[in-house]
C-alpha cells in the first residue's frame, strides 16, 4: 500500500507527471479573477473567501482525471486491482497521493493568493486550516468520479458533470469558514462540519470508488 | 398475473416482475388505466383550479401557479428516492428491470425539477418581485437538477448496458448521500445569510378552496409519473431486446 503511495507521488513529479500544474492554475485563475474585475481592492477582499475555495476546487477537479486514468491505459490498472491488497486500500493509497500532489500545495500556497486578493490577515489561518481539512475531502470525492468515468474516453468532461454537484458541501462549509473568520466571527461551527465532510468521505469514498472500478474493469 | 408470480403459500412474489416479460405484461395491462386516470384527474384539476379557485388575496391569480409548482416540486424530490431505492434492489439483486426503471425515471424527474424551477420563478416574480434568490428550498432544487444531469450523462457515457447500469447505480447511491448532505448544508448556509428565509411553505396552511384541487392535481402528477416512467422503461427493454437480437446476428 505504501509502496503504491510513493510510486504515484514519484510518477506526479516526473515528466508529465502533471504536479503542481494545478497549483499553476490555481494562480492563473485568481489572476485572471482579479483582471476581470479590474483590480478593485475592497471588491476582491469581499470576493476572496469564495473564489479562493472555487479556485482550489477547480484545480483539483482539473488533476483528478490523472488517478486512475494512466494507470488504466497502460494496464497497470488491472494489476492493482488483481494483486494482493484490496481494492478499497489501492483506493485510497492513490487518493492520499493525489491530494499530497494537488491539495496540499493549493492549501500551502493559499496565503500568497490571499495577499493578491487582499483578504484580510485575521482570515489567513482560516484559509489555510480549511483548504487544509477539505482538500482531502475533495480528493477523496474526486476518486470516486474518477473511478466511475475511468473507462470513458475523453471523460473529462463528464467528470466535472459528475464530481462538481457532489463539491457543494464541502464548498459550502470551507467557504463559510473563512467568510466566518474574515468578518472575526467564530469559525469552529464551520470547521467542525468541513471535518465532519472531510471522515464521512473517508469512510465512504474508498468503497464507491472501489466498486466503480470493479464494474469499469470486469 | 402467471403462475410463476404466485408463490407455494399463495403470496405474490414480488421479485418475479424482475423478470421483463412478466414486467411487460403486467405493465403493459396497466398502462392504459394509469394514463386514462392521469389524464382525467389532470383534465378535472387543472379545470378547477384555474376557473374554480378564486384569486388569494395576496397573490392574486398568480396562485393558480401553486397547482402546477407543488406537485412537480414533490415529484422532482420523489423520483430521486425511487431512483435510490431502484438503484440499491439492481446492486443488491442485480434485477436489469430495476436498473431501467431507475433510468427511466431520471429524465422524468429532471423533466419535473425543471417544471418546479421555472413555475417557481414566474411565481417569485409577481410574488417577491425576483425571478431568484438562494434561498435554502431553491437551492436544494437546483442541486437536485444538476444531481439528474450527471446521473443522466452517466448512462450516456458508457456503451456497454451492464456496466453503465451499474456504474449509474453507484453514482445514483453517493449522489443521494450528498444530496441530503447538500440540503442540509445550503440550509445552514441560507440561514446564516440570507437573513429571514422566504416561507414557501403555503401546502400547509392552505385555505380549503385550494386543497382539493392541489389534491387532485398531485394525484394527476403521480398517475402521469407513473405512466411515463411504464412507458420509459417498456421502450428500454424493447431496446435492449433489439440490441440483443442485432448482437445475435452479426
Amino acid at each position: 500500500m505504501s509502496a503504491l503511495f510513493w510510486r504515484d507521488v514519484a510518477l506526479s513529479f516526473r515528466i508529465g507527471g502533471g504536479a503542481g500544474q494545478s497549483l499553476a492554475f490555481f494562480v492563473l485563475a485568481v489572476s485572471l479573477l482579479a483582471f476581470g474585475l479590474g483590480g478593485e481592492t475592497d471588491l476582491l477582499a469581499r470576493l476572496a473567501p469564495g473564489a479562493l475555495w472555487v479556485f482550489a476546487l477547480l484545480a483539483c477537479l482539473l488533476s483528478l482525471d490523472r488517478l486512475f486514468q494512466a494507470d488504466y491505459e497502460d494496464g497497470s490498472l488491472d494489476l492493482i486491482l488483481l494483486g494482493p491488497i484490496p481494492v478499497e486500500s489501492a483506493v485510497i493509497a492513490k487518493t492520499a497521493a493525489h491530494w499530497l500532489t494537488t491539495g496540499l500545495p493549493l492549501a500551502l500556497a493559499s496565503p500568497i493568493l490571499a495577499v493578491m486578493l487582499n483578504l484580510p490577515i485575521e482570515a489567513w489561518g482560516a484559509l489555510v486550516g480549511s483548504l487544509l481539512i477539505g482538500t482531502p475531502a475533495l480528493s477523496l470525492i474526486g476518486s470516486i468520479g474518477a473511478a466511475l468515468t475511468v473507462g470513458v474516453r475523453r471523460g473529462g468532461l463528464l467528470l466535472s458533470l459528475l464530481v462538481l454537484p457532489l463539491y457543494i458541501p464541502t464548498l459550502i462549509f470551507g467557504a463559510l469558514a473563512v467568510r466566518a473568520a474574515a468578518l472575526d466571527q467564530d469559525v469552529t461551527g464551520p470547521f467542525m462540519l468541513l471535518v465532519g465532510v472531510t471522515l464521512g468521505c473517508a469512510a465512504l469514498s474508498p468503497f464507491a470508488s472501489a466498486a466503480a472500478l470493479r464494474a469499469n474493469l470486469s | 398475473m402467471s403462475a410463476t408470480n404466485i408463490k407455494a403459500d399463495g403470496k405474490v412474489n414480488f421479485w418475479a416482475f424482475a423478470n421483463p416479460s412478466n414486467f411487460m405484461k403486467l405493465s403493459g395491462a396497466l398502462l392504459p388505466w394509469v394514463t386514462a386516470g392521469a389524464v382525467l384527474c389532470l383534465a378535472v384539476g387543472l379545470g378547477w383550479s384555474l376557473f374554480g379557485t378564486p384569486p388569494a388575496f395576496d397573490h392574486g391569480e398568480a396562485v393558480k401557479i401553486l397547482f402546477v409548482h407543488v406537485p412537480s416540486a414533490m415529484l422532482a424530490i420523489n423520483t430521486y428516492f425511487l431512483m435510490m431505492i431502484a438503484s440499491l434492489i439492481g446492486l443488491i439483486r442485480r434485477h436489469p428491470v430495476s436498473h431501467l426503471i431507475a433510468k427511466a425515471a431520471a429524465p422524468i424527474g429532471a423533466g419535473f425539477t425543471i417544471i418546479a424551477i421555472v413555475t417557481g420563478a414566474l411565481w417569485g416574480q409577481p410574488g417577491w418581485g425576483t425571478w431568484w434568490v438562494w434561498d435554502a428550498r431553491l437551492t436544494s432544487i437546483l442541486v437536485m437538477l444538476f444531481f439528474y444531469m450527471g446521473y443522466i450523462a452517466m448512462w450516456n457515457a458508457v456503451e456497454d448496458p451492464v456496466k453503465a447500469a451499474e456504474l449509474a447505480a453507484i453514482l445514483c447511491l453517493v449522489g443521494s448521500v450528498f444530496a441530503f448532505l447538500s440540503r442540509y448544508a445550503v440550509l445552514f448556509f441560507a440561514t446564516l445569510h440570507q437573513g429571514a428565509t422566504l416561507s414557501l411553505d403555503q401546502e400547509q396552511n392552505i385555505a380549503d378552496v385550494y386543497y382539493v384541487p392541489l389534491l387532485i392535481m398531485i394525484a394527476g402528477f403521480y398517475l402521469l409519473f407513473i405512466a411515463l416512467l411504464l412507458i420509459g422503461v417498456r421502450t428500454e427493454i424493447r431496446a435492449r431486446r433489439i440490441r440483443a437480437m442485432r448482437l445475435a446476428e452479426a
